[in-house]
Parts: structure tokens; C-alpha cells; sequence
């Protein structure tokens, strides 16, 4: 693991008068780093705070300095894109601070590159409202890549995309990661994706940091068990990637 | 997908740059048209006149002094009044659709005729109490009730973090304030003076005044240079609250801004003319259709739209009912339905820019 690119201190997230998110601190080097966890256990919020969008008590740290949002990119859990726009002009919004009333060409030619990274350049002139769900979602996150930015939040990034795009963005993300030393953060539901992809597994039950740590050392029953009260195996692929294999809800269940 | 065949070269950015050559040329010609319509509206009236006397009139090249005094006492400030106020209700009528992230909203969704109307009820029942001439009472006043609509509006909202519905249900809530005031005063007032309301709340041209003419435009000049400013940011308001938020966009700030611009528009134009409707609904629906919902093309050609479809409508008028001028807010709202219809069945997903 590399030096710590993004610190977070004691951070504490209060929605009304619930806490959800308590006293967590962690620290997150380039990578891709996958966020899991049952519903409810904070891992949007967590995202949405580090945005700064949420208020947060705590300290959160970039290389050292106070994290300011331009450094950032945040894509929220998806909501469908019902704008007269096309594909192109939706990723072009991703350099919003950067716009004038005339367009660069180096803003257009990053638009272009972020289409063509993410394999959807054929769907730059169609109209957002008339893409499918996946492909929205694709758009969406060309969008946020469109700034090449140094931290990447992303919310579900996977959820609508069906198996062979879900495979190919983050094997992507991960590579991007690699190769411009930044640091992606993914909150998924698919555990064995995340195991097959991340660098580093958080998983958050109610509020906190319930366990930390590459993917293989920390997905075992019991943790299982323990955060989504689910009886599951661990099986061993190939790759040497642990998969998780759900068995059932356990008798107990678990408490909310 | 093979795009690495196109990558590198300029080749996929020049169907963007060929949109947007496309988009500049439809705002060109709309600003032509709306340039055209007020010369037939001109043109049109009790006497009509040519194309060249008209011109020679602006000029100041006629010698006949009677035309000439009837362009520019009395059909030149209808005609800029016409233009002036359609597009500050096409630019509002966009703006509050974009705010509210409703396509049916428009200047009037959140009770501003209501408040205006009130208001000249009030000038028209009460202004021989006041030193000033009728003609400044009942505009001044529909202004000021106006704003303190705007101002209760951007109260509640203010207090409630400024979400759309919370502005909808302020609206509403404003807006069933000013009807109830309004009838009580139209409850108590003599024939004579209600048959003044009523006609007041008509909306028609033949209120247009010289005055009036100054104070749309010094509105539409505040309010044009900061709408523009937010193109992009409103543009990407149209993505959706969560989409523009992640953008870094402070959501609420930019809504309560455009909002009071909103509303000094729509102040200023009903103030002087009364309620126009369906101008403000019909003209952003047409832009949008035409240029997509790139505020760098689709805020120039709602206003050009909605100038156009007030001349069109005012020119209709006059044709119509020689002699006596039909108030022009019953043709756009005659007008305006059908092809608002026409507008929302040739929608479909997708089906434009």
C-alpha cells in the first residue's frame, strides 16, 4: 500500500437527529478502494460527506491538506437523466467550472476522450433521455472522468450495468487508478466483485468501519455473518480472489 | 466499439461543432422573424400601413404627419411592449420550468397574476385617494404585490431549504391569498369600478405606454446579464438536483437567484400588460424542442420565441376584430392551446435536439 493520499480523522455524520456515521478513521492510498455494506450502514452518506455535500464533524485530509471538492469527483447513486441533452453535452457538463460561452478545444477533446474510454463514443450525438439505464449510468461516470481528477467517489458506479460492463469498468477504474496514482472509491454491493477489483475492502455496519483490509484477508463467514447476518461460503477462484457464495439468512437474523 | 479508428483526430468533435453552427443559425432566425413581426405589427391596424411608410416613419423621412404620429404615439410602444414582454415571458416561463424541474410550470405557476391583480383591484378601488395619475397607480401597485408575492414565496422556501415542491406548495399557498383578496375587494366594489378590474385583468396591449416600454426593458437588462452568466450552471440544473449537486453546483443559492430574477420579469411585464398567458409555457417548449436545453442557445431563443409569439398573437388581433382591438391575452390563450398540444404529442423520448 502506498502513502496515504486521502485521510480520514475521526469523521462523524449526523442525518437529522440520527448518527450515521460514527468515529471513523481510515486512510486511503491510491487505489481502488470498495466500500460494502448492508442498507443503511452509512456508505453513501460516508461518500456524499467526503463530497461535501453532507456536513461532518472530523477532519478529512488530502495529501496532508484541508480536502477541498474541486479535487474530487462524486457520482450519486443513480437517478435517471430526463434532460433535452445529448451523451456528449452530459460528460462536457463534468468540466463545469472550466465552461465559457465558447467551448475549448481541450475541454472538447477531454469530453471525446472520456467516451471513448468507457467504450460509449457511438452514443456521444443520442439523446441522454432516450439511453437505457446502463448506458446512462455510463455517461454519467464518463462525466465525472471527464476531469481527471485525483479522487474519485463513486456511488454504485455497477448498478444498472449488465455483467460484461460491470467487468469492464472496473477493471478500468482500477487501471486508472494504477496508472494516474489515484485513488477510486466504489461503494458496491457485489462483494466478489469487489474482492475480484479492489485494492482495499471497507466494510461499514451501522455507522462504522467494521472491518479494513485487502479483500482476501478480511472476507471470511464470520465477518460475513457478522455484518450482513448471512451464512455464506468463501470459495477460492483462480485469480487466487476470494467469492462469496451466500448460503442463506442466518437463523438469528441480525439486529437493525 | 470501435471508436480507436476515429480517435485523435477533430473528427468526432465536428458533430458538436456542427450542432452547434445548426442552433446559432435557428437563434438567427428567429431573431430575424421576431425583427419581421414587429414591422407587420406595425404595419397592421385601424389604417393600415406599407412596409416602406413604416420605414420611412422610423427613419424620420415622412412627411405625413398623421402616420407618422400614429407609429410613434401609439403603435411603436404597443409594438415594443409586444416584443418586450413576450420575451421577458419566455425567458421566465423558462426559467421557472427549469427551477422547478417542471415542464408545465410558468411565470404564473406560483400566483404572481394573482398578486399582480390584486394589486391593480386595489389602485383601481383606492388610487383616487392618491396623488398620482391611474396609469401610474395600477402598474406601481400590481409591481409592488408582485413582489411581496416573491418575497412570501422566497420566504417559505427560504426556511425550508428551497426544494421545488416546497416553492410549488408556497406558490399555491400565495397564490390562493391573492384570489381571496381579490374577490373580497371585487365583492365590494361598485359596478363601475369592477367593470375596471375585470378589464384590467385582461390581459391587452392597449395598456402599453412609453413608461412602460423603459421599465420592461431596464428589468429584462438586470436580469438577462445574470441568467447568462449561469448558462451552464442552469444547464446542468437540468440534469437534476443530485446530477447538478455532484457537479458542485450549491443547488439551493442558484435557485432562489434565478428565482428573483424570475420574478422581476414576470413583475415588470404583468405590471403593465396584465396576465398574458401560455406565452410562458408554449415558448420554452418550442425552444427546447428546437436547440436541446444548452441554456447558451435555448435562454436567446425562448425570449426571441415567446417576443415572436406575442407579436404573432397581437397582429391576430388586430386582423381579426377590425376596428376594435380583441385584448390579446384571449388569442394567446386561444392560440396557445392547440399548439401546446401539438407540442406535447410530437414529443417523444428522445425525440429531440
Amino acid at each position: 500500500m502506498t502513502a496515504p493520499l486521502l485521510e480520514i480523522e475521526r469523521v462523524a455524520i449526523r442525518r437529522g437527529r440520527t448518527t450515521v456515521v460514527s468515529d471513523l478513521t481510515v486512510s486511503l492510498g491510491a487505489g481502488l478502494t470498495a466500500i460494502c455494506g448492508p442498507n443503511g450502514s452509512g456508505k453513501s452518506s460516508l461518500l456524499a460527506a467526503l463530497a461535501g455535500l453532507l456536513p461532518y464533524g472530523g477532519a478529512v485530509r488530502l495529501e496532508g491538506r484541508p480536502f477541498h471538492p474541486a479535487d474530487l469527483a462524486y457520482m450519486p447513486q443513480a437517478a435517471a437523466l430526463a434532460a433535452d441533452l445529448t451523451a456528449f453535452e452530459v460528460v462536457l457538463l463534468g468540466r463545469l467550472d472550466r465552461l465559457r460561452w465558447r467551448v475549448g478545444e481541450d475541454d472538447l477533446a477531454a469530453a471525446v476522450a472520456a467516451l471513448d474510454d468507457l467504450g460509449i463514443a457511438d452514443l456521444a450525438e443520442r439523446p441522454v433521455r432516450a439511453l437505457s439505464g446502463g448506458q446512462q449510468q455510463l455517461v454519467l461516470l464518463a462525466q465525472k472522468l471527464v476531469k481527471r481528477p485525483r479522487v474519485l467517489l463513486l456511488d454504485e458506479p455497477t448498478s444498472a450495468l449488465d455483467l460484461q460492463r460491470q467487468l469492464a469498468v472496473l477493471e478500468w477504474l482500477s487501471a486508472y487508478a494504477a496508472s494516474a496514482g489515484a485513488l477510486v472509491v466504489a461503494v458496491l454491493h457485489d462483494l466478489s466483485l469487489a474482492a475480484r477489483y479492489a485494492t482495499r475492502l471497507l466494510l461499514l455496519r451501522d455507522g462504522r468501519l467494521h472491518a479494513d483490509g485487502a479483500p482476501e484477508a478480511i472476507l471470511d463467514p464470520a465477518t460475513i455473518d457478522a455484518v450482513y447476518g448471512v451464512e455464506a461460503e468463501i470459495l477460492r477462484i483462480r485469480t487466487g480472489q476470494p467469492v462469496v457464495a451466500p448460503l442463506r439468512a442466518s437463523a438469528a437474523g441480525r439486529p437493525t | 466499439m470501435s471508436s480507436a479508428a476515429l480517435r485523435g483526430g477533430g473528427g468526432r468533435r465536428s458533430p458538436y461543432r456542427r450542432s452547434l453552427r445548426l442552433r446559432l443559425l435557428i437563434v438567427s432566425g428567429m431573431g430575424a422573424a421576431l425583427a419581421a413581426l414587429m414591422l407587420v405589427d406595425l404595419m397592421t391596424g385601424p389604417s393600415t400601413l406599407s412596409v416602406a411608410d413604416v420605414i420611412a416613419i422610423l427613419l424620420g423621412l415622412s412627411d405625413d404627419a398623421t402616420a407618422a404620429a400614429i407609429v410613434w404615439s401609439i403603435r411603436l410602444p404597443m409594438t415594443l411592449m409586444a416584443a418586450l414582454v413576450g420575451v421577458s415571458l419566455g425567458v421566465a416561463g423558462l426559467q421557472m420550468q427549469t427551477i422547478l424541474g417542471n415542464p408545465l410550470a410558468s411565470p404564473f405557476t406560483l400566483g404572481f397574476s394573482a398578486a399582480a391583480g390584486f394589486g391593480a383591484a386595489v389602485a383601481i378601488m383606492f388610487g383616487g385617494l392618491l396623488p398620482v395619475p391611474g396609469w401610474v397607480a395600477a402598474p406601481a401597485a400590481a409591481f409592488a404585490m408582485t413582489s411581496v408575492a416573491c418575497l412570501m414565496v422566497y420566504a417559505i422556501a427560504h426556511l425550508r431549504g428551497g426544494r421545488p415542491e416546497v416553492l410549488i406548495l408556497g406558490g399555491i399557498a400565495v397564490m390562493f391569498l391573492f384570489q381571496a383578496l381579490q374577490s373580497f375587494l371585487q365583492f365590494l366594489a361598485s359596478p363601475e369600478v369592477l367593470q375596471q378590474i375585470v378589464f384590467w385583468l385582461f390581459g391587452s396591449l392597449m395598456k402599453a405606454s412609453w413608461a412602460g416600454v423603459v421599465v420592461v426593458a431596464a428589468a429584462l437588462a438586470a436580469a438577462l446579464p445574470w441568467l447568462a452568466r449561469d448558462s451552464w450552471r442552469l444547464t446542468a440544473l437540468g440534469l437534476g438536483d443530485a446530477h447538478a449537486r455532484s457537479l458542485g453546483i450549491d443547488v439551493a443559492v442558484l435557485r432562489r437567484r434565478v428565482f428573483v430574477l424570475t420574478a422581476l420579469l414576470t413583475a415588470a411585464a404583468v405590471a403593465f400588460v396584465g396576465t398574458i398567458g401560455f406565452i410562458g409555457l408554449v415558448a420554452p417548449h418550442a425552444a427546447r424542442g428546437l436547440v436541446g436545453e444548452d441554456q447558451r442557445f435555448l435562454l436567446p431563443l425562448s425570449a426571441l420565441a415567446g417576443g415572436g409569439l406575442l407579436l404573432s398573437a397581437s397582429i391576430a388581433s388586430k386582423v381579426v376584430a377590425q376596428g376594435a382591438v380583441l385584448p390579446v391575452g384571449i388569442v394567446t390563450a386561444l392560440v396557445g392551446v392547440p399548439i401546446l398540444c401539438v407540442l406535447v404529442m410530437r414529443r417523444r423520448p428522445g425525440g429531440s435536439p
